[in-house]
């Protein structure tokens, strides 16, 4: 299907002020946020947050109980026949029918688009090919790995070109390559023009597709803005150490009261110490390793990174990223980290690394 | 709505839908194409239909043979059975209707429908069509083990396909209702554990398999009345002979009953969001 272009100068999405209910669930609280045409937005927050139900509401799958909604300025309660014309949508799991093909799968769905049988199978052949699915396009999905069937839920949501796109946590569950090669795919996809709206529990992955990035949380947008903005907002850099004897933890961080702007930070769990220290990173590394030195106290490398946005998340709520604030819901998804922080890793600055 | 933007904003598109003629049209494809989908779906697993005509034909010969030889009927208890049988293999049909939409919705895959320009109708009509087909080839398969088993048509051929017709008939409302439940359940292992349990005193406490004298007299209230009840005595009166009239007017206005209230029921769980 082409789409006649937008007679809407507006923004592609535009989200004001939308409540949603399940029972007792708030599950939207007051939802601001707008994304521009051909921009990619991040919506980043834990388990429970509300990223889905944001999702099914601009997909027209749950009406809002207040506020607005519109998708290239057609309203998704007044005009939900309008909005489905112009969105795709990979959803949480991979929406396809494994006991076929991959092929099947993407011509059955050009057809419920009306493209026509010819064009509904040159498209799928498209897609297919688009994305690293043609040796497998005659296989039934079932034998497809999780990575790829990832990618032929994407081009699903793909087959009739829609101007605004929402992944719905479009890696969780992915092994790390698979991730980068999804994120790959993602990026070409936004070269070309599409609007995404993309859910994520991953800091990372939010900071490496994302233009902009809205955090939220319980149901509340919690703060927004480009990832270099949010890391701002923290303050400045952190200097990170493990240390080698976990009994000595709590010596260790005494050891360095003085170096940073606060206190250290002390996480039992991986004997990590962070403190922050503003701009004066190498100057604290120097007191920390003199400090540490006459101590007695050995470390596993010592550095200082800029901030990521797992600090900026400690820093709005009060908890990490990976707490799962609402308790006993029955089907959540297990939050995983998958290998070496790889965000995290490469912005560990060189001049701090000690042995 | 100026205050999510931070500038003022046009005022939202005003799209009128689309006419009438195009979305019945749109209709039809999109119905005609899932049931394609599901066809091509039980190509690639055709053990699925095996089994779906395997149990029917088990009924036929368990009863034929195991539980028939004591069950005293006039006429032979083979003629009485198969339209009881042929009956209950439509209705358990409906299993297939009620576990793979739950399985849909479960799923995520209705969640893709639903956010596409798509007719409303079309999952379930869709659906039906499939199951449908499906069940005709069930019915069938019965009918010819029947026929090896010893049953006979005795009231001529137009009547028999009438008999055929009905049962097919009878089958596709109990897939509306399954398929109400299976939507309204929305997952898998409900509807296969509980939410079909009620097809069991339905279909047993019914002149199906045995004649309704023998039963305890406050089962026989029930079973009398009931609507299984109903389409197997017309089904048998089409097949075997006897009075036709009453009991086609109640079936009809069972099977009626039973679509006019279920589809609305179904449509209105697929469309409740999830
Ligand atoms: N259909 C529903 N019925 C009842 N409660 C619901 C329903 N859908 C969502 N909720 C609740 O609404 C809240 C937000 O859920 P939502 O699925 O939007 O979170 P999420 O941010 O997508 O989480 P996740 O990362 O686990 O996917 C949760 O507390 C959830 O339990
Ligand atoms: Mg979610």
């Amino acid at each position: 299907m082409t789409i006649s272009p937008p007679a809407w100068d507006g923004p592609a999405i535009v989200v004001d002020g939308v409540h949603k209910r399940f029972g007792d669930v708030h599950a939207l609280r007051g939802i601001d946020l707008v994304v521009e045409r051909g921009t990619v937005l991040g919506l980043l927050g834990p388990n429970g947050a509300g990223k889905t139900t944001v999702v099914k509401v601009l997909t027209t799958l749950l009406p809002p109980d207040a506020g607005r909604a519109l998708v290239e300025g057609r309203d998704v309660v007044r005009s939900p026949e309008a909005v489905r014309e112009v969105v795709g949508l990979a959803g949480q799991s991979a929406a396809i029918q494994d006991e076929l093909t991959g092929r099947e799968n993407l011509e059955i769905l050009g057809r419920l688009y009306h493209l026509g049988r010819r064009q509904a199978r040159r498209r799928a052949q498209e897609l297919l090919e688009r994305f690293d699915l043609g040796d497998a396009a005659d296989r039934p999905a079932k034998t497809y790995s999780g990575g790829m069937q990832r990618r032929l839920d994407l081009a699903a949501s793909l087959v009739a070109e829609p101007p605004v796109l929402f992944l719905d946590e479009p890696t969780t569950g992915l092994d790390p390559r698979s991730r980068i090669g999804m994120w790959a795919v993602i990026r070409e996809l936004v070269a070309g023009g599409t609007t995404l709206l993309l859910t994520t529990q991953y800091l990372d992955e939010a900071d490496e597709l994302a233009d902009e990035i809205v955090v939220v949380d319980h149901g509340l947008v919690i703060a927004a803005g480009t990832a270099e903005a949010l890391k701002t907002r923290v303050g400045g850099d952190v200097l990170e150490l493990t240390v080698k004897d976990a009994g000595r933890l709590a010596e260790a961080a005494s050891a360095l009261a003085g170096i940073g702007d606060g206190a250290p930070g002390v996480d039992e769990d991986t004997g990590r110490i962070h403190v922050p220290v503003g701009g004066r990173g190498s100057q604290a590394v120097v007191g920390a390793v003199r400090a540490l030195d006459a101590a007695g106290i050995e470390t596993d490398g010592l550095g200082v990174r800029r901030p990521s946005l797992d600090d900026v998340f400690l820093a709005l709520t009060g908890h990490a990223a990976e707490a799962e604030p609402d308790g006993g819901r029955g089907r959540r998804r297990r939050h995983r980290r998958e290998g070496p922080e790889r965000g995290a890793a490469a912005a560990r600055s060189g001049d701090g690394e000690t042995p | 709505m100026t205050a999510a933007a931070g500038r003022p904003l046009p005022a939202p598109l005003t799209i009128a839908p689309r006419p009438l003629g195009i979305r019945l049209r749109h209709g039809v494809s999109d119905a005609l194409a899932l049931t394609w989908r599901d066809l091509l779906v039980w190509s690639r697993v055709p053990m699925f239909l095996v089994f779906s005509v395997v149990q029917p034909v088990m009924f036929v010969l368990l009863f034929r043979y195991v539980f028939g030889g004591a069950i005293k009927v006039s006429g032979g208890y083979v003629d009485y059975l198969m339209p009881g049988i042929i009956a209950q293999s439509a209705a358990f049909a409906s299993f297939g209707t009620a576990i793979s939409l739950a399985r849909e919705m479960q799923r995520g895959v209705i969640d893709r429908f639903r956010s596409m320009p798509m007719a409303r109708s079309a999952v379930l009509v869709g659906r039906l069509i499939a199951d449908t087909l499906r069940m005709i080839l069930t019915v069938l398969v019965v009918m010819l083990v029947g026929y090896a088993v010893g049953f006979r048509f005795r009231n001529g051929w137009a009547p028999a396909l009438g008999m055929v017709v009905l049962a097919v008939v009878f089958g596709l409302a109990v897939c509306t209702v399954s398929a109400a439940v299976g939507l309204a359940l929305r997952d898998e292992e409900s509807v296969g554990s509980f939410g079909l349990i009620w097809l069991f005193p339905l279909t047993f406490v019914s002149a199906a398999f045995v004649p309704i004298a023998s039963m305890p007299g406050w089962l026989q209230a029930f079973a009398v009345n009931q609507p299984v009840t109903i389409v197997i005595e017309e089904m048998r009166s089409l097949a075997l002979g006897g009075p036709l009239a009453l009991h086609a007017w109640q079936s009809a206005a069972w099977l009626g009953g039973m679509v006019a209230v279920f589809v609305p029921l179904a449509v209105r769980a697929y469309r409740r969001p999830g």
